[in-house]
């Protein structure tokens, strides 16, 4: 089947993006098709490569880009969303003055459409969030 | 695009405390360009936001409800508000603010997009949706 996945909740506050993860890991791991994974709300800081973890923790930001790259799965974080919250790539800093971007490997920031293409596109678009 | 889906995008939240309620109608609004079969539902604390009068002014938040009356012309005009979810705030369909869409089918005759439903009949109406969108 193929599955599109929301999250909208942020690493660590709330452990939507934790069952998000561990959803989609098993869904890839029975054979299953993920066509994309939307992060809107705060569920975008799921996308800042500054975030840095005490070390016996789970690393939630460095465990999406690793899933990213072994399964080439699409995640999306919302440009409004994210602009809101100060969640930049290269292209948005340079057009919003910032002094800097943030956006951890793996991930791109686009419009909202990517979420409703998601859900017509996908046999199934799964809410992560409270 | 592979046709027409039924979407549906229920609102939980009062307007004001959380983003989920603003946010959430920035995705209606977008989401309105493409065509689909598009209803909105109101349930718990998410009637309140339609409640008439909205004043933010006191909180320095942006009151975004007059946003929602761009719906009807973004052919979003099924708005179902739970009745029992009115009822245990004390609220009124006369206390919800009026949101009308014209229907080019009938001489643009306005109408009202808001319907206040019975709990089972919201049931029955997320039975028949393949996309639930949470907010």
């Amino acid at each position: 089947m193929k599955f599109s996945v929301m999250v909208s909740e942020g690493p660590y506050t709330h452990q939507a993006s934790d069952s998000a993860y561990q959803f989609i890991r098993a869904a890839l791991a029975a054979g299953h098709e993920i066509f994309r994974i939307f992060f809107y709300h705060d569920g975008v800081n799921n996308g800042t490569r500054l975030t840095t973890p005490p070390q016996d923790d789970r690393h939630i930001v460095n465990r999406w880009s690793e899933l990213a790259t072994e399964h080439e799965l699409d995640l999306v974080l919302c440009v409004a969303a994210a602009q809101r919250r100060g969640i930049v790539d290269p292209d948005e800093a340079k057009r919003n003055g910032k002094d800097g971007d943030n956006i951890a490997p793996g991930f791109r920031i686009s419009g909202l459409g990517q979420l409703i293409e998601a859900g017509i596109e996908s046999d199934r678009l799964l809410v992560f969030g409270d | 695009m592979s046709g027409s889906k039924k979407f549906m995008y229920i609102n939980r939240h009062a307007p004001c405390g959380t983003v989920y309620a603003v946010e959430g109608l920035e995705v209606v609004l977008i989401g309105a360009a493409f065509e689909q079969d598009v209803c909105m539902a109101f349930i718990g604390d998410g009637v309140f936001q339609l409640k008439q009068d909205q004043d933010t002014a006191d909180t320095g938040m942006k009151n975004f409800s007059p946003a929602y009356r761009a719906l009807g012309d973004y052919e979003v005009n099924r708005l179902y508000v739970e009745r029992e979810s009115l009822q245990e705030r004390g609220l009124t369909e006369e206390d919800l603010m009026p949101l009308t869409w014209e229907d080019e089918d009938e001489d643009w005759t306005e109408k009202s997009s808001i319907h206040v439903v019975d709990r089972a009949q919201l049931s029955d109406l997320m039975e028949e949706q393949d996309i639930i969108l949470n907010f």
